[in-house]
């Protein structure tokens, strides 16, 4: 009675493992299958691009779709890309315009998110209000007046200009509070019985602290500086002074629809920086997005 | 009359300290307070001053003109068309790119060996020069040279002028906004699925709560509410603004069909230099933002107090 229980059992088990072996493997191939199709259309873009950049002219235009080219062309491309426009000076442009932000953001934003975190002073409510505003202002919104500012006193067309609007982060400066404040008291009475004053307080004990923060702070900030176009577009027309966005706008502009080589071969200089930088700093990037979440 | 005394003699340093103390504060806050003043506050009050002049840039003279500029502004069939199309482009958008992300998510939240490749590949158009990828894509839809039309063709289809037909350019922008999102989107997502605790999957198995399905819906779905808001109100902010692809791939053509609202604010403001005009729209745009911000705001509560 037992043993036929049991292998009344086993037999009405045996299919039903079968059938869950089944089932796993029908839903492993059902996740791959849909986050390839998603792969293939994230892909697709980069991999035309990079395909498109080591293609001769004759068969970019051949409209049969081919993936690999017949002749490699790739040199080519890549020395007209560099020639024609002033790729690298595009790059170094985004680095000098991102690097200046980056460094008076935490130059200004610091002291200020310490100052609303852990000291006493009138009127700090009222700034911790006004930052918390300002928080809810795009860049597209002051644009205009600061632009007729630095129209008047001569200063478009500059790397200070594409600066200014961006030195002041009321996004850095929340950040940095939020992280402060979790900071404990006792070591910065410590320290200020040592003798420290508040200024070494700030940049030797506090900062060295949130040094996550202002890691993911400083990934943010440089992507969305790195890839602005708005702001640029308004106040510069020089093309030597374009940072990589302008810089492919005005190349593109000029090459429209003549030499898709070379246009798709700058286009890969100007995006490898970046995406180098993001493979091998993943993590902080990651770190960065869900620690700030907002673009 | 000595108790008094003692805390008389100890008063002054305490209060020196506290003074020096509102010093430094006050010195550490004040380059903010005056960048928020320039950068910030005077822009929004010279804007609102403009909204009601007939300012433009190299004008002589300014005139008050009242509320003509706004009248102007709710009368304009280009503007009514530009926010039109970008809130046809957000309802696209948004709920495109926030449920991909999401499916995206759930399936690479669970791999383990796969998972950091598709996260690599998802999250690349996040960090690649948007520009650079906008003049790729441009060339991909291209109607007779782009891989696109190439498969259509071959599909029998027939080649389509994505960005170059009327009904279709709009759109065609919205797959490229929610290509853009996808990765940024689905990383708030894994965030959010990694806080949620594993054994509650395996209670809900012991509950016989086996199928992937039933499992999104009674475990997933609800502990995920909080970052689906937040994803949903931070979507809704980047799809207002879109700009990037418009300036690039359309100029707002073909016929008007991909203007939207921050594309017009920089052709009246800094093409054809009517300031007191784009200081009106302007305002519109922040009216929109401050409503999704606020809804943000609201939102973050929530998650602060779930």
């Amino acid at each position: 009675m037992n043993a036929q229980s049991y292998i009344a059992s086993q037999a009405a088990n045996q299919p039903s493992r079968i059938n869950s072996a089944g089932r796993r493997f029908a839903s492993l191939f059902i996740t791959h299958a849909i986050l390839l199709t998603g792969v293939a259309f994230i892909l697709l873009p980069f991999i035309w691009m990079l395909i498109t950049s080591i293609k001769p002219p004759d068969e970019v235009f051949n409209a049969q779709l081919r993936l690999w080219p017949k002749q490699f062309y790739g040199i080519e491309n890549y020395t007209m890309a560099l020639t024609s426009a002033p790729l690298l000076r595009f790059a170094l442009n985004g680095l000098i315009v991102c690097g200046g932000i980056l460094i008076v953001q935490l130059l200004v934003a610091i002291p200020c998110a310490y100052a609303l975190a852990k000291l006493k002073f009138p009127g700090r409510n009222a700034l911790f209000v006004l930052v918390l505003l300002g928080l809810c202002v795009p860049e597209q919104v002051p644009a205009l007046p600061i632009y007729i500012g630095l129209a008047k006193v001569d200063l478009l067309n500059t790397y200070f200009a594409m600066m200014v609007p961006f030195f002041l982060s009321v996004f850095a400066i929340f950040l940095f509070r939020q992280f402060f404040r979790s900071f404990p008291d006792d070591i910065i009475h410590a320290a200020r019985l040592d003798g420290m004053s508040e200024f070494e307080i700030v940049w030797r004990i506090v900062t060295p602290s949130a040094m996550p923060a202002i890691a993911a702070f400083a990934v943010f900030s440089f992507v969305a500086h790195w890839n602005d176009l708005y702001w640029p577009l308004i106040v510069i027309s020089d093309v030597n002074l374009a940072p990589p966005p302008l810089g492919m706008m005005f190349f593109s502009d000029a090459e429209a629809g003549t030499n898709y080589g070379a246009l798709t071969a700058a286009a890969t200089i100007l995006t490898a920086p970046l995406l180098i930088v993001f493979l091998f700093a993943r993590r902080r990037f990651i770190e960065g997005i869900t620690m700030t979440g907002v673009k | 009359m000595s108790t008094v005394a003692v805390p008389m003699m100890s008063a002054p340093p305490g209060r020196r300290q506290a003074v020096m103390e509102r010093i430094m504060a006050a010195g550490f806050a004040l380059p903010a307070l005056l960048l928020l003043l320039l950068t910030i506050l005077v822009p929004l009050g010279v804007l609102a001053y403009l909204s009601f002049t007939d300012y433009e840039l190299g004008a002589v003279d300014v005139n008050y003109v009242g509320l003509s500029n706004i009248t102007s502004a709710l009368t304009d069939p280009t503007f009514r068309r530009a926010l039109t199309n970008t809130l046809i482009y957000v309802a696209i958008v948004l709920p495109g790119s926030v449920i991909l992300s999401l499916l995206v998510a759930v399936l690479v939240h669970r791999r383990k060996r796969t998972r950091s490749l598709y996260e690599i590949i998802y999250f690349l158009p996040v960090t690649s020069t948007f520009i650079a990828m906008a003049t790729v894509w441009q060339f991909v839809l291209h109607p007779s040279l782009g891989p696109i039309s190439a498969a259509l063709r071959w599909l029998g289809i027939g080649e389509i002028a994505f960005l170059s037909d009327p009904s279709l350019a709009l759109p065609t922008l919205a797959v490229i906004g929610i290509w853009q999102l996808i990765g940024f989107n689905m990383v708030l997502f894994l965030a959010g699925l990694s806080t949620i605790p594993k054994d509650l999957y395996e209670a809900a198995e012991i509950d016989g709560c086996g199928g992937e399905i039933d499992r999104f819906m009674t475990i997933t779905w609800p502990l995920l509410g909080p970052t689906t808001m937040f994803v949903i109100v931070t979507s809704s902010i980047t799809a207002f603004k879109v700009f990037d692809t418009v300036a690039v791939l359309t100029h707002g053509g073909p016929g008007g069909s991909t203007e939207v609202l921050l594309y017009d604010i920089y052709l009246e403001g800094f093409q054809y230099f009517r300031m007191a005009y784009a200081a009106v729209l302007t305002f519109i745009f922040l009216i929109f933002i401050l409503v999704f911000s606020i809804l943000q705001t609201v939102v973050m509560d929530r998650k602060v107090h779930y």
